[in-house]
Formats: structure tokens, C-alpha cells, sequence
């Protein structure tokens, strides 16, 4: 194969530029752009579709021209016809939803049970050992008999009734608590079982036994947890009733509707419905008739409208004879909770379930709860926060949406009563906490007043803690409810109840005080916690603690002169935690600090909160913890600026630099900022560096220099090796640059065939391609080292492409070599396209030597032999498709940057142009437009020699 | 066996009044038509009496079961002898409810001694080879509601130690007053029986206060008469140690099978 010479086509890139540069056109307001919005108009769009016309009815803003998007549709857009279509039936449901709220008072501003469940279920535990007594009768299976008449069916059922409660006694004994849990969700299931198999009277056996649990208070401190477990349960069972009931309402014809008047439901549903009722009044015991009853109130819509407002002041009279306090009040919680649910208007029977309640508190002191706390070894401080559940929530039925003056009633009445605490705590809970707050100083007089062998008193400014935090307190009180309540609370020696409190106070000092009182409490709570190591055990606590503080003080330099602020932070000395704790207040300061800092306070401080979190990296650090952290501490260092003191900045950046070398990712960051510093440098010096800023900016390209090294990731070192140069050569220093270019190239070997990328392995060519690409970029005016021969560094790389293993199926390696003809074309070029200000590129340093020329065309011949080379391995059939386009852009490569009139190379640009013919699968369009371009480039000045090509390029008609 | 009968009322809760229609549908259905002696549908009403084991003896009591009372019994013929075609035959009744001569229709009621029961029964006779198909069925009757208001008469009651009837020794009896009042004696039978119940004082403990609903069934025979009081409902209205000094409400709805009104008549009495 004959070598062909490479002539580089001379170019003059600035009237190049200038021809290709589109003509900027004015564009006037309104015209017709493309770009501009479409505003579809509704109105025009409901009216043709009542019509019924199918023309296009999109309107755009440009009136003028026809809208390209709906000129393509022929017909409604289909968005706006969606939205015309949905509209009625939107806002149709946005009404009835209205209705709805306006119907049901409860808005969603009232909190749920739900929310309340879980937190009770976590509260109340035992480790105690648990029983069930449970009578399962004998099971005869006379549900499902078909006798007609009636009354023998509810005989059968009464006599199952009966029958099982001389029935067979099951008693499970010594069930730990997760046991009792399983067990009462087996239930659960089993009743829904039953439901489904149409064995009513078994389900209502299982209701009834399981609401008879909530009479046994033996053991006292999972009372709560067994309420809300049954309760569920007796949920379920009413809303099954329900269900079954409405469903029987629903005729062929019609459904009934949500809001349903009694005259609707027809007579089968209303017998069904009543005989639930005489069955469940029937029940022997107050308890489960109770609790069966409210759990199916709603039940009572079906056959009055006036039912259910006359049931819930029966019930709430009827739990006047449970005896228990405990017992009641729960039964009242449930039924204040039916109630709500059911019928949130009717707000006398809550009210009067309170002061029911209200009367029957005495009792708690009576002589037979007392006896049974002995019996039980139950101290009266546990045993009365057992209350506070249920109160809490009758008491928030009560005040949601309540007038002042009946909160202010019912407080009067708490008042009258003696050892209030219970009350009171519950008040502070469950009233709206702008309430609370206008009287807080009432409130501490109270909680003073309170007997200290009751309720514990913690609990109390606790709750009053949560209420100040949320809302705030007359201006002239303030301070003095923090001197009284944290007078009390400085008191408390356990350090559990100690830190609860303070937990919550915290948040108030930091909201109404300055930096001196927080220290005080900062203080105050690292004086209790320090002894015995207490800290250890209310790691939540403090972190909460923390992350109010920092939530409050947003200015870091007022932050950490609060001086407990760090001692505070040695408290945390469980690793694990003590990272938890830095990351919060390095999130907190990514997200408040507007502007780079460089006060020495906050650097110290934030710098030790960033070594503490890089040294917790270990190697069995996650990936994304690594990543989470390395993040924060990017954050961190980018907001760091010392303004024009870079040589401080430059020591800091160094100092970083030995604290974080275990995270990539923060140095990777570091080499970027060290790298703008030095370009800012030569900002400032506008170009001209001067001695000193000289030696600065060497000194900035020797730090990058090296700690790329230390770097694992491959390409991340070769960008930065890259990138790194190119800062180096802006800044005048040559030969640092080229010990840059060098370590890349001598890098590149290296490169393995697969790296992994997210957690895949991928092939690495693309990555290197495009990596090299970029480096010929830069090569192009790195001028030639006067001691190395011409194009040194050129050459080097070759070698190394030359040697590297490329993959077999692909053709990079060409690819590559083509770019590399590019670069060498626009290096015999008499100007280059671009330049570095104050650096000389070969064009000047060489001035187009004829000497230079040569060597660079020699160059090209090589790389060209090597293409045409694997051209020719690409004879084979299956790589055809890779050979014709293969010729085809090296056929444009040749066309854009060689000198055609060159006879051989026009020859040779022929012969690809058959090659990438010659087997059918060059692309016909791409032929055909090549074709058009050469024909079109002709007509240019200096480019007629194109016109004598154009007729030796055969197209080929497909066949 | 391919064939069934059925009868259904048209009230859901086949209650019905003296004086009043009653109806529903007999439906026969089967896959082959049906052939029959005709179809007839009767009514009946009695009244059983049984003697208390207590007051007359267990041998007495066996074997001395008082005739049934009737009160109601009338049969019409409601299809002639023919076929059915296969498939679901409604055959629609109705039936005014009326007593002969002197006789009232009493209460439905389900009681120990005395029981009052209707029914409706439905025979289809049928040639020798198959059976007769017979289907009977309940319905309820209630009497009128009462006219005229009636006048309640709330009584109060005071309970303690010294008030107890059928004690041993009464010195054992831990000191209690209790007192409460119902707001009639004399209930409306769909209306719960409702009342006030306050522990003004008590030595020892409550564990529970159950209210017991008791029912007094006389029945009249040859020898006399037989009494007997039983109870139908009791139902527990505290648990517990109740607040003293704090009303509890006292509430009861009356079993409606299993009570009627207080009742008096020649032969048997419902208190």
C-alpha cells in the first residue's frame, strides 16, 4: 500500500467564523418564535366542545402563524380537552368536599387517634407476665341455619349466648407481653374471620370477651397499651356492623348516599340494625355492653336522626357505674372518641363526660385504689401518668374549637380540686398552647401549689415546656417563667427527669433569650449530666437539645461564642452519636450561612466538628456515609474565604488538606479551590504576575501537584492532572505544566479496561476517549520544551496509544488517531485557533518553519498509515458496517482539514468514498447530504478544485 | 329434592297488630313442574301452659301440661289441586287478622310457664308418592299501643341492711345506704326502664350492682293455681367500686320476646 503524503489544508479561522455565524435577526415583539409559550384558552376550548366540532381549537399567543404543536394535532389538544372534560366533575368534587367539611366540624387541625395509638402503644409496656380469660363456648355452629322464624333464631343466639359463659373457661396464663399483643391480634383476625364466614354470633362473642379485658386492671401499667389494642378491635367490629348494614340498604337501584336520612333505609336494615341493639342490651356485664355499644353508635344513623344524640349521654351516664378510675376513664376516652368520630357536633356529652370525670376523681385517692397500688407494688407517681392518655384525649375533644370561656370554666374546676396535677397536666396538653402560654405564669403558681407526693412535678413543667415552645408568652413575663421554671427544674435530681425537662425548655430560652441565658442553661444542664457519667444514658435528649439550639441560632459566630456550647458538645462521646451531632450542625450551617466566612471562631470550632466526623470514616464506613460527610465538608470549605489574603487561604486549604486525606471527595474538592486560587490570583494581578504572586502560584501548582497523586480514582486524576496544567499554564508556569501533561500521559497505561462507575463496572474506553479528546485540545498550544525535540509530548502519547491494549471489537484506537490528525492539522496551522494570554504556542515559537512542518507531516503520515491499516483488517463481513463508517469520516476528516488539491490525497479521499460504498451499507441520506455539502463548498472562493471531486463521487443507488 | 316452599311476610319484622292484614308471598320452587293436592295456608294462635315443677311437683308437672289455649286457628285453600310449572311460583296472600267471639289476641310471649305463639303454616299435599311439603313460620303480635297518656309513677326506694328481705344475719351484713328512684313503675314495654341509683355510703367495697328484671307467671289448672317468679334479664349497671354520692343510671330495655305487658285472663296471668 503506497504511503499517502498528508497536506494540511491552510485555514484562516477568522473569516472561517465570521461565515458560518448566523445572522442575528431583531425579533419584534409578537411575532410568531418558536420558543415563545402556548397559552391554550379554555373558553374557546369548552365552547367547541359543546359544538362538537373537531377543528383544531388550540389558540396560541401568536396569532398570526399557525401553532406548529396543534397544527400537528388534527383536532382538540388533547390536555385541554382533558381538562375541559374533567372540570365539571372537579369542581363537582371539590363542592361535595366542601359540604363535607362543612358537615364533619373535625378538620384536619385535630389531631388523630392514630398518631395517638402508636405513641401509647411505645409508652405502656410491661415486662410483667400477662393473662387472658378468655370463655370461648362451645362452638355449634347455628349461625348459619336457615330457620325463618325469627324468634327462634334469636333464641339460638341468646342461648349461645348463655351457653358460653358457663362455657369452657380458657385461661392463658403468664403471656409476656409480646405474646399478649399476638394473642389480641389473633382475635382481631379470628373476629374478622368470623365476620366474613357469616358467623355473627361468634363475632360478637369475641367482642364481648375481648371488651370484658378492659375491665381486669391487674396489671396496671399496660392498661393503656390493652385499651388501644382492643379498641381497635372493637373498631373493627363496628365499623363490619356497619358496613353489613349499610350494604343492606343499597337496593338494585340506588345507593345510598353519604348523608342518609332514616326514612331512606329500608325495613330489613332497620330490623337488623335494631336487633344488634336489643342484643348488645342485652349483655350481662356493664363493661363489654358499654364498649360493644359505643363501638357500633354509629349504627344508630340507620334508624333515628335524633339516636345517636340521645345514646351519648345514656353511655356517658352509664360509665358512672364503673367503679374503677382507671377503667372509666378510658371507657370515657372511648366513647369521647366515637363521639367525635360519629358526631362532632353533639359537644354536650363531652363536656359532660368531663365533669363527670371531674366527680368521680376523688376516687383515685379512695381506699380501694390505693389497695389495690399496694397489691400491685405501684407507686402513685406511675401510676397517675397512666391517666394521661385518655385525659389528654377527652380533654382535647373538649377544647378543639372550643370558646375561651369554656376552657377557662373548665380550668376554674380543675382549680377547686385538690392534688390537680394530673388535671393540670393534661390541660397543659391537650388545650391550644396560645391558651396555655397568655396564663403560664398562673400555671407555674399552680404546679408549685401542687403536692409533690402525686404527679411528679417534672411532668408538669414538661408539658408546659411543649406549650411555651409552641406558642409565645406575654412579652413582660418571659423571662421571669424561665427564672421560675428552671429555678424547679434545677432541683430535680434524677438526671433522666432532669434532661427531659430541660430538653423542652431549651427550645423556649433559645426562642425568647440571647446567647447569655442559653449559656446558663448550657451550663446548668452540663452540671447535672457530668456527674456519673449520666450524659451516657440521654444521648437523645442532648442531641435534641442541640439541634434546637442550633436551629435558633443560625449566625455561627454567635453560636460558638456561646462558651458551653463546645464543652456541651464533649458530652457526646459515644462515637457514633458524636458524628450524628457534627453532621447536624454542619447541615445547619451549609443551609444558614449565606456568605464565606473567615472568622477565626467559627473555623476552629467548625474545623474540629469536621475532623471529629472524617475520623469516624473507618473502612467499614458505608459509601454513602462517606459521601454524606465528604459533602458536608466540601460545604464547609467553600464557605471558607480569607478575601485577598490568599497566602492564609492557601495555609488553610493545606491545613484542611492534613486533616481530611482519608475523604476523596474533600480533597478532590481541595484541588479545585487551590487551583481558583491561583486563577484568581492572576485575576487580581490582571495576567502579569508579579515576583511574589509568582512564586504563590507555583506554590498553589505544586500543592495540587502533589496530592493528585493521592488520589484512588483513576480519571479523577487524570481530569485534575489536566485541569491542573491547563491553571499551570495560564499562570506562565511552563515547565509545571508540562510535568502535569507528562504524569497524565505516563497515567494513562494504567487505565484499566473496566472501572467501576455507581457500583457497575463499565468499560472504560468511552471515558478514555473523551478524556484524550479533550487533552489534544489543550495540546494544541502547549508550546514544545526547548530541550525535548519537536512535539514531544505529541509523540509521547502517540507511544502510549500505540502500546496501550485496546479493546479488539472496537474502533476507539482509530477514532482517537483521527482527532489526532485534526490536532496535527490545526498545529501547521500559521495562527492557531486559540491561544493563553503571555504563553507562546508553536505557531510563534516556530513561525512556520518549513522544518517543523515537515516533522508534523510525517507525523500524520504515520497515524494515516495506521488507519488505513485497520481500515483493511475491517475487511470482513461482520465488521463491514464499522469499515465503510469508519471510511466515511476519516473520507470527512480529510475533506475538512486536507488539502485536496493535493492529487494522492484527493485520490485516496475517492477511494473511501468507494469503500464506504462498496458494500451497501454506508447510509444513503448521509451520502447524499456529504455529496450536497462538497457541491456547496465549491461555489466558495479558493474551493472550485471541489467541483472536479464532486463528479469523481459516484452516489450508488440502492437497489 | 328439587322442590322447596317457603313463605315470606312481607314485614321484615313480622310484627303485627290485632285487627290488622297480614301478607307476603308463598313461593314454591323446584326445576320440574310440580304436581299437587292443592295448596292451603293456616293460621294459628295458642297459648301453652306448663305447670312449675315447684308448685305442683315434678310427676304433676310431666304429665299435667294444660291444654293449649287457642285463640287463633283459620285455614284457606289457596291453590286447587293441579301442577306447578317449574321454575319460581310466587302465590301472594293475605290474611286479616280477627278472633272469633270473645277471644283476644295476646302478645307474642316466650316465657318459662307460659308461652303464646303464632304461626303461619303453609302444607302442600301431595299424591301418595311424594311427601307433603309443609313450612311453618313465626310472625309476632303485638297488641295496640295503649291509648291514652300514661301517667307515670316514679317511686323512690332506699336499700339497706335493714331492708333486705331473706337475710341470715343481719349483723354480719356490712352497714350501706343506698337509695335511687325509678321514674315509673309502670313502663311503656318499648321503652327502657330508666331510673337513678346513688351509694350514698358503704363499709365495705363494691364489686358489682346488677339490676334483675323478674317476670311472675301464674298459670291457673284443676288444683288451683300455680305461681312463679323467674328470671327473664339481669343486667349489671356498676363494676366495681362506685364513686359515692354519684348517681348511676339505671337502664334496661325489655327483651321484647320474652316480656309482654302485665296480663290477666281466666286462665293465666303475666306479671
Amino acid at each position: 500500500m503506497a504511503v499517502f503524503p498528508w497536506h494540511s489544508r491552510s485555514r484562516n479561522y477568522k473569516a472561517e467564523f465570521a461565515s458560518c455565524r448566523l445572522e442575528a435577526v431583531p425579533l419584534e415583539f409578537g411575532d410568531y418564535h418558536p420558543l415563545k409559550p402556548i397559552t391554550v384558552t379554555e373558553s374557546k376550548t369548552k365552547k367547541v366542545s359543546r359544538k362538537g366540532s373537531s377543528s383544531s381549537t388550540s389558540s396560541s399567543s401568536s396569532s398570526s402563524v399557525v401553532d406548529p404543536l396543534s397544527s400537528v394535532l388534527d383536532g382538540t389538544d388533547p390536555l385541554s380537552m382533558f381538562a375541559a372534560s374533567a372540570d365539571p366533575a372537579a369542581t363537582d368534587s371539590s363542592r361535595k368536599r366542601r359540604d363535607r367539611d362543612e358537615n364533619a366540624i373535625v378538620g384536619s387541625d385535630f389531631e388523630p387517634w392514630a398518631s395517638k395509638r402508636g405513641e401509647i402503644l411505645a409508652r405502656y409496656t410491661t415486662t410483667e407476665k400477662l393473662s387472658i380469660n378468655l370463655f370461648m363456648g362451645s362452638e355449634k355452629g347455628k349461625a348459619g341455619t336457615a330457620t325463618s322464624a325469627m324468634s327462634e333464631k334469636v333464641r339460638t343466639r341468646l342461648e349461645e349466648l348463655d351457653d358460653f359463659e358457663e362455657g369452657s373457661q380458657k385461661e392463658l396464663l403468664n403471656l409476656t407481653q409480646q405474646d399478649y399483643v399476638n394473642r389480641i391480634e389473633e382475635l382481631n383476625q379470628s373476629l374478622k374471620d368470623a365476620w366474613a364466614s357469616d358467623q355473627k354470633v361468634k363475632a360478637l362473642k369475641i367482642v364481648i370477651q375481648c371488651s370484658k379485658l378492659l375491665s381486669d386492671t391487674s396489671v396496671i401499667q399496660f392498661y393503656p397499651s390493652k385499651f388501644v389494642l382492643i379498641t381497635d378491635i372493637l373498631d373493627t367490629f363496628g365499623k363490619l356492623v356497619y358496613e353489613r348494614i349499610f350494604s343492606m340498604c343499597v337496593d338494585n337501584h340506588s345507593v345510598l348516599p353519604d348523608h342518609f336520612s332514616p326514612e331512606n333505609v329500608n325495613d330489613t336494615a332497620k330490623e337488623t340494625c335494631l336487633n344488634w341493639f336489643f342484643k348488645i342490651a342485652s349483655i350481662r356485664e356493664l363493661i363489654p355492653r358499654f364498649y360493644v355499644e359505643a363501638s357500633i353508635l354509629k349504627c344508630n344513623k340507620f334508624l333515628s336522626k335524633t339516636g345517636i344524640s340521645e345514646c351519648l349521654p345514656r353511655l356517658t351516664c352509664m360509665i358512672r357505674g364503673i367503679g374503677d378510675p382507671l377503667v372509666s376513664v378510658y371507657a370515657r376516652a372511648y366513647l369521647c372518641r366515637v363521639g367525635m368520630e360519629v358526631a362532632p357536633h353533639l359537644k354536650e356529652s363531652l363536656n359532660k363526660n368531663f365533669f363527670d370525670f371531674l366527680l368521680t376523681f376523688k376516687q383515685i385517692h379512695g381506699d380501694t385504689v390505693q389497695n389495690q397500688l399496694v397489691l400491685q407494688g405501684v407507686e402513685l407517681p406511675s401510676y397517675l401518668p397512666l391517666y394521661s392518655p385518655a385525659m389528654d384525649w377527652i380533654f382535647q375533644c373538649i377544647s378543639y374549637h372550643a370558646p375561651e370561656a369554656l376552657l377557662t370554666e373548665m380550668m376554674e374546676r380543675c382549680k377547686k380540686l385538690g392534688n390537680n396535677a394530673l388535671l393540670l397536666n393534661s390541660v397543659m396538653s391537650a388545650f391550644r398552647a396560645e391558651f396555655i402560654a397568655t396564663r403560664s405564669m398562673d400555671f407555674i403558681g399552680m404546679i408549685k401549689e401542687c403536692d409533690e407526693s402525686g404527679f411528679p412535678k417534672h411532668l408538669l413543667f414538661h408539658s408546659l415546656g411543649l406549650n411555651l415552645a409552641l406558642a409565645d408568652p406575654p412579652e413582660g413575663d418571659r423571662l421571669q417563667i424561665l427564672n421560675e421554671a428552671w429555678k424547679v427544674i434545677t432541683k430535680l435530681k434524677n438526671p433522666q427527669d432532669y434532661v427531659n425537662c430541660a430538653e423542652v425548655w431549651v427550645e423556649y430560652t433559645c426562642k425568647h433569650f440571647t446567647k447569655r441565658e442559653v449559656n446558663t442553661v448550657l451550663a446548668d444542664v452540663i452540671k447535672h449530666m457530668t456527674p456519673d457519667r449520666a450524659f451516657e444514658d440521654s444521648y437523645p435528649q442532648l442531641q435534641s437539645i442541640i439541634k434546637k439550639v442550633i436551629a435558633h441560632f443560625h449566625d455561627f459566630s454567635v453560636l460558638f461564642s456561646v462558651e458551653k456550647f463546645l464543652p456541651f458538645l464533649d458530652m457526646f462521646q459515644k462515637e457514633s452519636v458524636r458524628v450524628e451531632v457534627c453532621k447536624c450542625i454542619m447541615e445547619v450551617f451549609i443551609k444558614h450561612q449565606q456568605e464565606p466566612t473567615k472568622d477565626p471562631v467559627i473555623l476552629n470550632a467548625l474545623l474540629h466538628v469536621c475532623k471529629t466526623m472524617h475520623d469516624s470514616v473507618n473502612a467499614l464506613t458505608l459509601e454513602d456515609e462517606k459521601r454524606m460527610l465528604a459533602y458536608l465538608i466540601n460545604g464547609f470549605i467553600k464557605m471558607v474565604s480569607f478575601g485577598r489574603d490568599f497566602e492564609q487561604q492557601l495555609s488553610f486549604y493545606v491545613e484542611a488538606r492534613s486533616m481530611f486525606c482519608n475523604l476523596e471527595p474533600v480533597l478532590v474538592q481541595l484541588i479545585h479551590s487551590v487551583n481558583r486560587l491561583a486563577m484568581e490570583t492572576r485575576k487580581v494581578m490582571k495576567g502579569n504576575h508579579s515576583r511574589k504572586t509568582a512564586a504563590f502560584v507555583r506554590a498553589c501548582v505544586a500543592y495540587c501537584f502533589i496530592t493528585i497523586p493521592s488520589l484512588v480514582g483513576i480519571f479523577t486524576r487524570l481530569n485534575l492532572y489536566l485541569h491542573s496544567g491547563q491553571v499551570a499554564l495560564a499562570n506562565q508556569c511552563l515547565s509545571q505544566a508540562d510535568a502535569f501533561f507528562k504524569a497524565a500521559i505516563s497515567l494513562i497505561p494504567e487505565v484499566p479496561k473496566m472501572i467501576n462507575i455507581d457500583g457497575k463496572m463499565r468499560p472504560s474506553e468511552s471515558f478514555l476517549l473523551e478524556f484524550l479528546c479533550n487533552f489534544f485540545s489543550t495540546l494544541l498550544i502547549v508550546p514544545d520544551h526547548p530541550e525535548h525535540g519537536v512535539l514531544f509530548l505529541v509523540r509521547e502519547l502517540l507511544n502510549v496509544i500505540q502500546d496501550y491494549t485496546w479493546e479488539e471489537s472496537s474502533d476507539d484506537k482509530i477514532r482517537i488517531y483521527t482527532c489526532v490528525l485534526h490536532l496535527l492539522s490545526a498545529m501547521s496551522q500559521e495562527t492557531y485557533l486559540y491561544h493563553i494570554d503571555k504563553v507562546d504556542s508553536n505557531d510563534s515559537l516556530y513561525g512556520g518553519d518549513s522544518k517543523f512542518l515537515a516533522e508534523n507531516n510525517k507525523l500524520c503520515e504515520t497515524v494515516m498509515a495506521q488507519i488505513l491499516e485497520h481500515l483493511k483488517t475491517l475487511a470482513k463481513d461482520e465488521a463491514l458496517k464499522r469499515q465503510s463508517s469508519l471510511g466515511l469520516s476519516f473520507f470527512n476528516s480529510i475533506l475538512a482539514h486536507g488539502d485536496l488539491r493535493n492529487n494522492r490525497l484527493n485520490q485516496l479521499s475517492v477511494n473511501l468514498w468507494h469503500l464506504a460504498q462498496r458494500h451497501g451499507c454506508a447510509d444513503t441520506r448521509t451520502m447524499v447530504k456529504t455529496l450536497e455539502y462538497i457541491k456547496k463548498r465549491s461555489k466558495q472562493p479558493d474551493m472550485g478544485h471541489l467541483t472536479e471531486l464532486a463528479l469523481r463521487l459516484p452516489l450508488q443507488t440502492r437497489t | 329434592m328439587g322442590t322447596s316452599l317457603d313463605i315470606k311476610i312481607k314485614r321484615a319484622n313480622k310484627v303485627y297488630h290485632a285487627g290488622e292484614v297480614l301478607s307476603g308471598v308463598v313461593v314454591i320452587s323446584g326445576k320440574d313442574s310440580i304436581q299437587h293436592q292443592g295448596v292451603s295456608l293456616t293460621v294459628e294462635g295458642s297459648v301453652n301452659l306448663q305447670l312449675s315443677a315447684k308448685s305442683v311437683g315434678v310427676f304433676e308437672a310431666f304429665y299435667n301440661s294444660v291444654k293449649p289455649i287457642q285463640i287463633i286457628n283459620s285455614t284457606i285453600e289457596m291453590v286447587k289441586p293441579g301442577k306447578f310449572p317449574s321454575g319460581k311460583t310466587e302465590i301472594p296472600f293475605e290474611f286479616p287478622l280477627h278472633v272469633k267471639g270473645n277471644k283476644v289476641l295476646y302478645e307474642t310471649y316466650h316465657g318459662v310457664f307460659v308461652n303464646i305463639q303464632y304461626t303461619l303454616r303453609c302444607d302442600m299435599r301431595r299424591s301418595l308418592l311424594a311427601k307433603d311439603l309443609t313450612k311453618t313460620c313465626e310472625f309476632i303480635v303485638h297488641s295496640a299501643p295503649q291509648k291514652g297518656k300514661l301517667t307515670p309513677s316514679p317511686v323512690d326506694f332506699t336499700i339497706t341492711p335493714e331492708t333486705l328481705q331473706n337475710v341470715k344475719e343481719r349483723a354480719l351484713l356490712p352497714k350501706f345506704l343506698i337509695r335511687g328512684h325509678l321514674n315509673s313503675t309502670n313502663c311503656v314495654i318499648t321503652q327502657p326502664l330508666t331510673g337513678e341509683l346513688v351509694v350514698e355510703s358503704s363499709e365495705a367495697a363494691i364489686k358489682s350492682i346488677e339490676l334483675q328484671l323478674v317476670r311472675v307467671e301464674t298459670c291457673g289448672c284443676a288444683e288451683g293455681y300455680a305461681r312463679d317468679a323467674t328470671e327473664i334479664q339481669n343486667i349489671q349497671i356498676a363494676d366495681g367500686d362506685v364513686c359515692r354520692s354519684l348517681s348511676v343510671p339505671i337502664h334496661m330495655v325489655f327483651p321484647r320476646l320474652f316480656t309482654c305487658p302485665t296480663l290477666e285472663t281466666t286462665n293465666f296471668k303475666v306479671e
